[in-house]
């Protein structure tokens, strides 16, 4: 067995100086690739958000030159929300929540010393950051970049005399299908991971939760990216070789190319929700000083979750065109998966019950993912059903429903967990007021745009149109168009705070010890940094992760890795 | 709910906002009590000098409880919102009264293009009136619309109506809709159709009787008294 | 730098090789792509009639004798990974070029049926089905290709003796690549 083979274990390895190519860039120490996804994400974060705040300019005051931009175009307009909507799915949501943190906390978590395949962990990373360099080319080729929308809905997406952007569609999917593949490297290696190479004696309900989310969030991911890869190419061919799969004239037809895409899209949705409902796990029972309310229920409904994922697709396709009576079916699973998902949030909820709650920076973001990701789950409801659809259907609604999940999802579950693991990633401590000013910098400014945006929705304004003021009808909601960009301009403002307290604590914040969370999961049994091969002796685990508080022990926590 | 922000002006506009606010009620019921009890919760079991948390597992009948139950009223929530869902829908967008007129709409990057039956109320003829931008219908009228793209999806959604529906290339999808209220109001594209996508906006002009009836004989004043029977006004 | 493996992959919590278990992933993904396109081409072809007077140009003999090609290869597979399991790390080898060779007569009949089927006039562009046939058997012979190429490489580690455990490896990616081909057959070149 693994614990009797010491004889190659890497922490035995004398210390011999790497290179910095080796180091930095062509590592295959996971911890390194954690940190290459997180930051290219971040960085691929900032562009999004730089978007977001150009094209709220521009719907604030159409037609004035936006600071930092200048004149928006309305092709440019297309291209930016498009974009700003696909980087903040698959290079931000994606590599953060899913590889960033999968990467660093599976083998600490699972007490392993890296992954099992280290080389096609790379391999994965590699392929992502080309797909974000393809992407990131798009922009500036002849033509401009994509602006049929992140769901790129053919014959638009198809034929370059529709959308008038010949490279940049073509540059567009290209990058989506890599991203797409570098992902599923990454799952495989997750999934085959966490299945074979648990410390000794951590069996199955003794993994910690936001690992058994992220391995779920993979498989999910593998299961329903398929067809959409498939279509993918189908999509390619149609645009450069002639082909006609989604093309009416020829005999394809746009309305496949819909249900591939959201059999992968509603899926995905929860693909990004799961590893965030893990990290969130984990931070309330450890500042709740709580047992997890019902592990096994919670581990049951997750699937329960992915299960009924596949089955809602078409909610999105209301009113597409297709068979009117398939959206009663569509209308029903949709209302149904709001019961797995009210039993999360009701667990976790339950899970405060009885404890002792510190309101640590981490955990205020992780409550605030609560309290906020409920307002967009309810949102969702009015969508489910079908009749109210037809009205609220590619309006601001949905758009304020979606943002008040993604927003949570992405954005504050990524503070979240970095404001936690910050101290195990780089050894030092965040600075907890800078922490808590930009905590209500971000979050106050996050509820009152979308809160506003919900009633622009409400009252009638459609998605994706540069230009709201020369609608008569929607023209009187300027004022409220103005408020949510403001305070988006604060909400950005804030991040500054953040940044700067983020490297100045990497560099000069105060020493961390191993565990400063007094937190129960393996990796915080590991030295702050943990070093190449994360323990000198790998850990064996004797407990469930989540003992906090147990009668008749004197500490409140009783870690995985202490016998006993 | 709907109506203080945007009139309706269709048959079915009020069956939709009267689901909303079904909707609203179930889930603002739920919304408000499970940040009610966050935030107490919160608030409750704050740190205290001295207090440990509990330990309790959640496995327990007497714990699971707390899960089961509300989950099950969920359920029953979700069965009422799926019935009044399953009604609107069948009304707005399955069932289709008889129409007293057609009118043909075609979605194209990035106009709309109306085709009016015209005085004789037939579709096809020659006194069709076709307008682009603009189309005119009568108050109290059933009317079919026949929705055609000749290029990329569209998406044909007169919000006062609360109706929305794809246009799809190399399709003729047929819907009803009923206007009840005079006025003038904005017609969207509610899909994403390219560089224009944001300038395919339209009106929509719904008329009395007598509005309506001057506006034909505006349009076509040559067929109009060609046309020798009285058109019922209402049904 | 000379890549030591990590603890982590001699490891087997699930009872499984590592090695397999990846496998049995991949191949659960590419599944679903195949699954993804053909689902797509059943749905079309149901709702097409005309597509039966197309189908009919397709050759059956050819598709019928490539069939019988990579069976055969399959076998010479699973006599290779019989062969390493007893340690005879040559005669896998040689087994395995015979799949090699499978796999590259498979080809070279593919290419031939391609040239054939071009020449008549039927094309990538030439109608959906047409579209789906050759982006359905190019996207297998692409995995073909590919099957080939890390056949060749792990036939010449597993010459040396090394490795061994990647001949069942390869071969169950060999197996999988023949059975989206006895899929393939039946909906492209039978049913007319
Ligand atoms: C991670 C992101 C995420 C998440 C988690 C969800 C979750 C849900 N979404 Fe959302 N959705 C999106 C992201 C997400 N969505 C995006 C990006 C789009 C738009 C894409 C585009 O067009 O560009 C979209 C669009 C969208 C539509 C299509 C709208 C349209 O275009 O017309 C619909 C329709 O059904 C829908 C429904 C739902 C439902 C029912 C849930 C459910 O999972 C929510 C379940 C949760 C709860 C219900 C809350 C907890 C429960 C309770 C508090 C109990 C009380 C509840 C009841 C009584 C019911 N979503
Ligand atoms: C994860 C998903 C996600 C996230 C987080 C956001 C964030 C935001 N979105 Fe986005 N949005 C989408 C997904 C997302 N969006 C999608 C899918 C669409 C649809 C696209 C389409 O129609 O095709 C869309 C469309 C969309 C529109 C519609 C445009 C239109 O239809 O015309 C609008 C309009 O206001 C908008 C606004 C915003 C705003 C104000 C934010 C703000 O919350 C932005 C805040 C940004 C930040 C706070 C930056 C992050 C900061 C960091 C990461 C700092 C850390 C950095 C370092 C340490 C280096 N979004
Ligand atoms: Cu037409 Cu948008
Ligand atoms: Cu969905």
């Amino acid at each position: 067995m693994a614990d009797t083979v010491p004889a190659f274990a890497h922490g035995a390895h004398p210390h011999h100086e790497v290179s910095f190519w080796s180091k930095y860039v062509f590592s295959t120490d996971h911890k390194m690739i954690a940190m290459q996804y997180m930051f290219t994400g971040l960085f691929m974060g900032l562009i999004g958000g730089y978007f977001a705040y150009v094209f709220r300019m521009q719907l604030a005051f159409p037609g004035v030159a936006v600071p930092g931009f200048g004149l928006v175009s309305p092709a440019e307009y297309n291209a930016l929300v498009t974009n700003h909507g696909t980087i903040m799915i698959f290079w931000v949501a994606m590599p953060v929540l899913l590889a960033a943190f999968g990467n660093f906390l599976i083998p600490l978590m699972l007490g392993c010393d890296d992954m099992v395949f280290p080389r096609i962990n790379r391999l994965s990373y590699q392929l992502f950051l080309l797909s974000a360099i393809i992407l990131v080319i798009s922009f500036f080729v002849p033509g401009g970049g994509f602006g049929g929308a992140w769901t790129a809905y053919p014959p638009l997406s198809a034929k370059a005399e529709y959308s008038l952007t010949p490279l940049g569609s073509t540059l567009w999917l290209v990058a989506v299908t890599f991203e797409f593949i570098a992902f599923l490297l990454g799952g495989i290696n997750f999934v085959t991971t966490v299945m074979n190479s648990r410390a000794p004696g951590m069996k199955m309900y003794d993994i910690p939760m936001v690992v058994w989310m992220i391995v779920v969030a993979s498989i999910l991911f593998m299961a329903s990216v398929g067809p959409l890869i498939a279509g993918a190419i189908m999509l390619l061919m149609d645009q450069n070789l002639g082909t006609a799969f989604y093309d009416p004239d020829r005999g394809g037809d746009p309305i496949l190319w819909q249900h591939l895409f959201w059999f992968f899209g509603h899926p995905e949705v929860y693909v990004v929700l799961l590893p965030t409902l893990g990290i969130v796990a984990e931070i309330i029972t450890v500042f709740a000083r709580k047992k997890l309310f019902a592990y096994k229920t919670v581990l049951y409904t997750v699937f329960g979750t992915a299960v009924l994922s596949f089955t809602v697709w078409a909610h999105h396709q209301f009113v597409a065109g297709i068979d009117p009576r398939m959206a009663h079916i569509f209308t029903i699973t949709t209302l149904l998966i709001s019961i797995p998902i009210a039993e999360l949030m009701f667990v976790y909820i339950a899970t405060l019950y009885g404890g002792s709650i510190t309101l640590t920076t981490p955990m205020l973001w992780a409550l605030s993912f609560i309290a906020t990701f409920l307002i967009g789950g309810v949102t969702g409801i009015f969508l489910g059903a079908s009749g109210t659809d037809i009205y609220l259907h590619d309006t601001y609604f949905v758009l304020a429903h979606f943002h008040y999940t993604f927003f949570p999802i992405t954005i504050i579950g990524f503070f979240a967990g970095i404001t936690y693991w910050f101290p195990k990633m780089f050894g030092r401590m965040l600075d907890e007021r800078l922490g808590k000013i930009h905590f209500w910098g971000t979050i106050i400014p996050f509820n009152i745009i979308f809160l506003t945006l919900f009633v622009v929705g409400l009252g009638g304004q459609h998605r994706r149109i540069y230009d709201y003021t020369q609608f008569p009808d929607l023209a009187r909601f300027q004022d409220l168009r103005v408020l949510a960009t403001v305070w988006l301009v604060l909400m950005l403002g804030f991040q500054v705070v953040f940044i700067y307290n983020f490297f100045r604590s990497m560099a000069r914040g105060e020493k961390a010890s191993n565990n400063p969370w007094k937190a129960n999961t393996l990796e915080w049994s590991a030295a702050s940094p943990p070093p190449h091969g994360n323990w000198s002796e790998l850990p064996t685990a004797y407990r469930g992760p989540y003992e906090y508080s147990v009668p008749g022990r004197e500490e409140d926590y009783w870690p995985q890795n202490v016998p006993g | 709910m709907i109506e203080s922000l945007v009139p309706a002006a269709s048959s079915y506009a009020a069956d939709i906002d009267a689901l909303f606010t079904l909707i609203f009620v179930f889930v603002g019921f739920w919304l408000i009590l499970c940040e009610g009890l966050f935030f107490w919760l919160i608030w409750r079991f704050r740190k205290k000098e001295g207090a440990r948390g509990q330990y309790i597992t959640g496995e327990l009948k007497s714990e699971t409880r707390w899960i089961t139950y509300p989950h099950l009223l969920v359920l029953v929530c979700d069965l009422f919102i799926v019935v009044g869902a399953v009604k609107v829908w069948y009304d707005v967008k399955q069932y289709l009264p008889p129409a007293e007129e057609t009118v043909r709409i075609v979605s194209q990057q990035w106009a709309w293009t109306f085709v009016h039956a015209g005085p004789d109320g037939l579709l096809g003829t020659t006194d069709d009136i076709t307008k682009v931008n603009e189309l005119h219908v009568q108050v109290d009228r059933t009317y079919h619309y026949k929705l055609e793209s000749t290029d990329v999806l569209h998406s044909f959604s007169v919000p006062v109506f609360r109706l929305k529906q794809d246009a799809v290339p190399g399709r003729v999808i047929t819907g009803w809709f009923r206007p009840t209220q005079a006025g003038e109001w904005d017609i969207q594209c509610a899909e994403i159709c390219g560089i224009g996508h944001g300038l395919m906006g339209a009106r929509i002009y719904i008329e009395t009787p007598a509005q309506h009836a001057a506006w034909l004989m505006q349009e076509s004043p040559i067929s109009i008294a060609a046309v020798t029977r009285t058109r019922p006004a209402e049904e | 730098m000379a890549f030591a493996r990590p603890i982590s992959t001699t490891r087997s919590t699930a009872g499984m090789p590592t090695g397999r278990l990846a496998v049995w992933w991949v191949i659960a993904s590419e599944v679903v792509i195949f699954g993804g396109l053909l689902a797509s081409y059943i749905m079309h072809r149901l709702a097409h009639d005309a597509w039966t007077a197309q189908a009919a140009h397709t050759n059956m003999w050819i598709g019928a004798f490539n069939t019988l090609v990579l069976l055969t290869s399959s076998l010479s597979a699973v006599l290779a990974h019989k062969a390493a399991e007893e340690g005879d790390g040559a005669r896998a080898a040689k087994l395995l070029c015979a799949t090699i060779g499978g796999g590259l007569l498979f080809l070279c009949v593919k290419a031939f049926e391609w040239t054939i089927e071009i020449t008549a006039g039927f094309t990538l562009q030439s109608s959906t089905f047409w579209s789906f046939y050759y982006t359905a058997s190019g996207l297998h012979a692409a995995h073909i290709i590919a099957g080939v190429i890390i056949l060749a490489f792990v036939a010449s580690t597993a010459r040396k003796n090394l490795e061994l455990h990647r001949v069942e490896l390869i071969g169950l990616y060999w197996h999988f690549v023949d059975v989206i081909w006895i899929f393939l057959f039946p909906l492209l070149y039978i049913a007319k």
